[in-house]
């Protein structure tokens, strides 16, 4: 019979408020505490979920600032075919996905240099005249080529006002497994995309460019008021290339 | 050659011809083969010059397919009876010309084994892919023009649909020059005049084909072109070559109106080296100047003046072509007005290119296979016009 009688001191110890409260909290705590960290570089690096679509709450873009950029350094340059598997060659047919362009002012001599890449436009004409969709602008800006649908017409270098999009004039051997590329189909800069997937940190070529110490190239989110990119936009007087054609370009200068 | 023994010879002549556009077009696919296998590295196209010499001629052969049909227009749209009896020719001709000019367009291609993406994948805002439709629906439209035109009992329906056929075929060529008349960033390109130009342009190209297929078919059947007729066809060569070049001033002078396109006309017709040669020698003199004095000279215009002109103003429309497109990319964009810009992507610089022997024999195997299909469904249907049969008529 003893051992029928129910423990009313064990009962109301197991079973009282506190003790479900402290293991609820506690339990919290603990989950939290081993979520936190993912939680916080998510909320940090704005990275997305693996099988989670582009949002366009984000824009991704860059800022250049030509003030900045060392004339003669190429860093943004090496990185980006590191980075993507380019040969680096500067013939007519070899991929150039982002260039140094010399600038020299014709009425006053003043000489400058800044990169040049895809501008990441908001209208892209390329994606307007590209007969299968291949080109096409994803919801965070990023302007794209899908390798299996692009049938190699080159409408889209025709309609880029930026000269930014290359052909793939040959066989290709030994690419990187992040950035497929293909004979015979159009590509361009990508804004990294693999790692702004991956991390949402940078680009190659602004890496790059912090690395050397330069600093010219600034990437972030447009839409975020409180991003670095957004705030020095605000700040400073910044130009969009050819802004006459009101493409409203994700890559912006200054200095220019 | 007399004509009894070219009587007597006829089939073995056919086949010849036959023999000699196989050939070409057999080089054509070798050309083709060799682009697929090694890719565009081949070519003389690159990075900066996107379209090339394949270009050239795909465009001249759509251009001219349309042009061509008007010849059927005259005839079943504007009552023309005249001209009826040259319909099938021209339709004929017509969708010989487009068959082979796409087939140099989709064979240029960096991946022409995804040709059939074009259709499942449709971009509405691609006036690219608007021409797909274009292209497959003149196709289909010449097949039924053609079939009320030839089958006696459907000749009721001709006349609306010859009129379905030359909407069809103007809205076509105004596709072509919108590819053109979108480019909204380049120099040479981005005008609403594009399109007409490209009309206008077609009636000449396709009037000079369609006689000088008349007058091979004519000294085929050793047998002349009626002369008031002729006289009627060269008197429209003539006006729309006349046309043509008036519109190409018009663009150019436009152009040279706007100081920030000078630079780009100076370099066109002035300092360019091959594009102005091209243009001036090829296009206005060889193109248009000469043919005008071989039809309108005393003197000139009879059956041989008259295929004379027809065959330098299809060579003046690969000069027109050549410059326009080639010249039009060599001309280095303007992204950075107002200052001196150098990189190693060729900013500022003019751009080379030079035409490879693939590319060219890509674009001969074209008009290689509209040659084997114009002479092989000519000889199978009866496309001869026959004016005896309409000078009854007395219609104009």
């Amino acid at each position: 019979m003893i051992q029928n009688q129910p423990d009313h001191r064990q009962a109301e110890g197991c079973n009282s408020p506190e003790r479900r409260d402290f293991l609820t909290k506690t339990s919290i705590g603990i989950a939290g505490l081993a979520i936190a960290p993912g939680m916080m570089l998510y909320e940090v690096a704005q990275a997305r979920p693996a099988g989670e679509p582009a949002s366009n709450k984000v824009r991704w873009g860059m800022l250049i600032d030509s003030g900045k950029c060392e004339t003669g350094c190429n860093d943004c340059v090496t990185a980006c075919n590191t980075e993507n598997g380019l040969s680096g060659g500067t013939l007519d047919t070899d991929s150039q996905w982002i260039r140094k362009v010399q600038l020299k002012d014709t009425l006053t001599g003043h000489v400058s240099s800044l990169p040049m890449m895809c501008q990441h436009c908001e209208n892209p004409p390329c994606v307007d005249v590209c007969p299968t969709q291949a080109s096409f602008k994803r919801a965070d800006g990023i302007v794209l080529v899908d390798k299996h649908v692009c049938i190699g017409c080159r409408y889209c270098m025709m309609a880029c006002p930026y000269k930014a999009r290359s052909f793939v004039h040959e066989v290709l051997t030994d690419q990187k497994t992040e950035v497929p590329r293909g004979k015979g189909t159009v590509e361009s800069c990508t804004l990294c995309v693999h790692r702004i997937d991956r991390d949402g940190k940078t680009t190659a070529c602004a890496e790059a460019c912090s690395k050397a110490g330069h600093n010219a190239i600034l990437f972030g989110d447009l839409n975020d008021p409180q991003s670095d990119i957004s705030k020095r936009i605000r700040a400073v007087a910044t130009t969009q290339i050819r802004s006459d054609l009101d493409l409203n370009t994700g890559v912006r200068y200054e200095g220019i | 050659m007399s004509s009894q023994k070219f009587s007597r010879n006829e089939s073995v002549y056919f086949y010849a011809l036959v023999a000699i556009g196989l050939l070409f077009a057999l080089f054509g696919f070798l050309a083709m083969h060799a682009m697929e296998e090694h890719g565009h590295i081949i070519t003389g196209m690159n990075n900066q010059v996107v379209w090339g010499t394949p270009h050239v001629f795909a465009i001249f052969m759509i251009v001219a397919a349309s042009g061509v049909l008007n010849i059927g227009s005259i005839g079943t749209v504007f009552g023309k009876t005249s001209y009826k009896s040259r319909t099938p020719l021209a339709g004929l001709l017509a969708v010989s010309l487009l068959a082979g000019g796409l087939s140099v367009l989709m064979l240029d291609l960096g991946r022409p084994d995804r040709i059939i993406v074009a259709a499942t994948h449709f971009n509405p805002t691609s006036v690219f892919a608007w021409n797909i439709f274009l292209y497959s629906g003149f196709f289909g439209f010449a097949a039924v023009y053609l079939w009320t035109i030839m089958q006696k009992h459907l000749n009721m329906w001709s006349k609306p649909a010859g009129l379905l056929m030359f909407a069809w075929r103007v809205i076509l060529t105004s596709g072509t020059g919108f590819i053109f008349a979108f480019l909204a960033a380049r120099q040479a390109y981005a005008s609403a005049l594009l399109p007409p130009l490209f009309i206008v342009l077609s009636f000449a190209w396709g009037m000079a084909v369609f006689l000088i297929a008349q007058a091979s078919m004519f000294a085929w059947n050793c047998t002349a072109v009626d002369a008031t007729m002729l006289k009627r066809m060269k008197n429209l060569l003539g006006t729309f070559v006349i046309s043509s070049l008036y519109l190409v001033a018009a663009y150019h002078m436009t152009n040279l109106y706007f100081a920030k396109q000078t630079a780009f006309e100076m370099f066109f017709l002035r300092d360019g080296g091959v594009y102005p040669q091209v243009f001036w020698i090829g296009y206005v003199i060889i193109g248009s100047l000469l043919p005008m004095v071989l039809l309108y000279l005393p003197g000139f215009g009879g059956a041989k003046s008259v295929v004379a002109a027809s065959v330098l103003v299809i060579m003046g429309s690969f000069a027109f072509l050549y410059s326009f497109i080639i010249g039009g990319q060599a001309f280095p964009l303007s992204i950075f007005p107002g200052y001196e810009v150098s990189s190693t992507f060729g900013d500022g610089q003019i751009a080379h290119y030079a035409p490879s022997v693939p590319e060219i024999f890509l674009g001969l195997g074209g008009l290689a296979v509209a040659y084997l299909i114009a002479l092989v469904s000519n000889r199978v249907l009866n496309t001869f016009p026959h004016d005896a049969a309409v000078a009854s008529k007395n219609d104009d």
